[in-house]
């Protein structure tokens, strides 16, 4: 190697690390809301860094079709970052981690290209990586796909389950290692191809055995096999920087899914398994149930809330639903100005994805240290004199806490009972996801306040200010 | 030939990276999840620096097309990624903030 090229390559290495440190120091400052803005800022700092030292360090032979991609990709990347609505975030990240898979396995299939046409042997490890990288990418694209066509309701969101499931996955899986192996022997693209399209399907199957309300799992463990195909595709380059931001990603998506299963009371094993998500067929109706309920209107809610000295406002994805971010903001408006002391219990399942309704709230310009998690909250009920469930359900069940035959118990919940009184804000009697019968609905302390979410709180927030 | 010593050193460096992100990703609070999924999405477009080393070096046709789409790709979830967790971070504030 020629002195200049070395001298290149050691200012591309230089570079790579200063973008890995940005990238750790960018995730860290995502640590507080008050610095996280700067964090993601560093982070892109780091890509910028990143893509101009590969630029530079490299010879680079022809401009005229990536520059093409970059713009193309560029300007949807930015239009739909623009345009994307709050409540369609899943969505937006179900989508990116396909592409992000897409992009590494087609990286594989093009180093595949150019080391076949330039004769000679291949050696094992780099034909290992590349079928890594090929499959994790493939599966990430097809999932992601599906995961999006649930959340978007393109395909059927209840999970669809094919007779022999079983029997075709695990004989995908022996046809992605033989070809595997037929790879290693005899590098070809026909093996590359028919491991490719082997992991195509296997991301199809993955996914569409699991039900619409598992979607946050989904998309947290697809999040973090962009991040491993990414890394998948620094090891065929030899590239430690996508090695390193690939794993920063693939344990970012990890952790997430481990919180996620904690909060829907299953196991990771259960998740990476796939076929998740089957309802046992228990019956969801629940209206059989004719124990009498304590329905109240909105004059009388308006009353409680304007002489309560402490709130906690407990929302579920129905809120979102109902687009009553607003309205409830507005309401906690008129009640800190009553001196009132007003905070939010978010659970970790409430929106769509991880942390979807604090991004929910904050949008609606809820103060972020008035939003609470679990272990933060929980506590504080005893001393609450009204909590307002708004479209949540099953969260705020205290069967999950004390009856072992419920098919939620050990689900971490909101302990909404144990406030002074609870008003609940709900269309009908129906019960939630689970199929579960709410028994927060029966106690003498709890109030119900049928409707629209959004109509009653407008009707509330007009009798709070006439009081 | 097979290249051991690279692919231990590859190895290292993966297994340490994962170990960092466990460490500072497990501090990033739950409202702050959704910012770190797009976030990290942003980040696992670093895709787009194989993208351009594969694009740089394709002989053929075939192998400067595949190249340019990786880097469209990759390109989409950067500068997506990057640009819609800026606008929910922008949206975070304190209790007084405007």
């Amino acid at each position: 190697m020629s002195t200049d090229a070395l001298f290149h390559l050691n200012i591309t290495n230089s570079a790579y690390i200063i973008a890995a440190i940005l990238f750790i120091v960018g995730l860290k400052q995502l640590g507080s809301p008050a610095t996280a803005r700067n964090g993601n800022r560093m982070s892109a700092l780091a890509m910028l860094i990143a893509v101009l030292a590969t630029v530079v360090g490299n010879d680079i032979a022809s401009w005229e079709w990536i520059l093409g991609g970059a713009i193309i990709g560029s300007g949807i990347g930015a239009y739909s970052a623009r345009k994307i609505a709050m409540t369609s975030m899943p969505q937006l990240v179900a989508i990116f981690n396909g592409f992000g898979g897409a992009a590494s396995a087609i990286i594989a299939a093009d180093e595949l290209i150019h080391l076949i046409d330039g004769g000679g042997a291949i050696a094992e490890d780099v034909s290992i990586t590349i079928m890594a990288s090929v499959i994790v990418g493939s599966v990430t694209l097809t999932g992601s796909f599906v995961a999006f066509g649930k959340l978007q309701g393109l395909v059927p969101t209840r999970p669809i389950l094919l007779p022999i499931r079983n029997v075709i996955n695990v004989a995908l899986l022996i046809g992605m290692v033989a070809s595997t192996v037929w790879l290693i022997i005899d590098p070809s693209m026909t093996a590359f191809l028919i491991a490719g399209a082997i992991a195509l399907a296997l991301g199809i199957l993955v996914v569409i055995p699991i039900g619409g309300a598992d979607m946050p799992v989904v998309i947290a463990l697809l999040n973090s096999y962009s991040g491993i195909a990414g890394a998948a595709t620094g090891f065929v380059l030899g590239n430690n920087i996508l090695i390193i931001s690939g794993s920063l990603v693939g344990a970012s998506g990890i952790i997430l899914t481990r919180i996620m299963t904690k909060a829907m009371n299953r196991s990771l094993a259960n998740v990476m398994l796939g076929g998740f998500g089957v309802e046992d067929g228990a019956s969801s109706s629940g209206s059989d149930d004719d124990r009498p309920v304590t329905s109240i209107q909105a004059e009388d809610a308006a009353m409680m809330l304007a002489y309560a000295q402490s709130v906690i406002f407990v929302p579920g994805y129905g809120l979102a639903v109902a687009q009553a971010q607003h309205q409830v903001r507005e309401l906690a408006d008129l009640l800190k100005a009553k001196g009132i002391s007003v905070r939010y219990a978010i659970h970790p399942v409430a929106g769509r994805m991880p942390g979807h309704m604090n991004v929910l709230l904050a949008e609606a310009n809820v103060p972020y240290d008035e939003l609470k998690d679990l272990d933060e909250i929980n506590g504080e009920f005893q001393r609450t004199d009204v909590a307002v469930v708004i479209g949540a359900n099953d969260v705020t069940n205290p069967s999950a806490r004390t009856d072992k035959s419920s098919p939620i118990y050990g689900m971490p919940i909101l302990n909404v009972d144990q406030a002074q009184s609870v008003i609940i804000l709900k269309r009908s009697m129906s019960s939630g996801f689970a199929g579960v019968q709410n028994e927060l609905f029966f106690l003498d302390k709890t109030q119900m306040l049928f409707g629209d979410a959004k109509a009653s709180i407008e009707k509330i927030v007009s009798e709070v200010k006439d009081l | 030939m097979f290249d051991a010593e690279a692919l231990i050193i590859a190895l290292t460096v993966f297994v340490l990276a994962i170990f960092i992100g466990y460490e500072v990703i497990t501090k990033v609070p739950p409202t702050l999840h959704t910012p770190l999924m797009s976030g990290s999405n942003a980040i696992s477009g670093i895709v787009i620096v194989g993208a351009l080393l594969v694009a740089g070096q394709a002989d053929g046709i075939t192998g400067q097309i595949l190249g340019a789409i990786a880097v469209g790709l990759a390109m989409i979830n950067v500068v997506g990624g990057f640009m819609v967790t800026d606008r929910m971070l922008k949206m975070f504030k304190r209790s007084g903030q405007k």
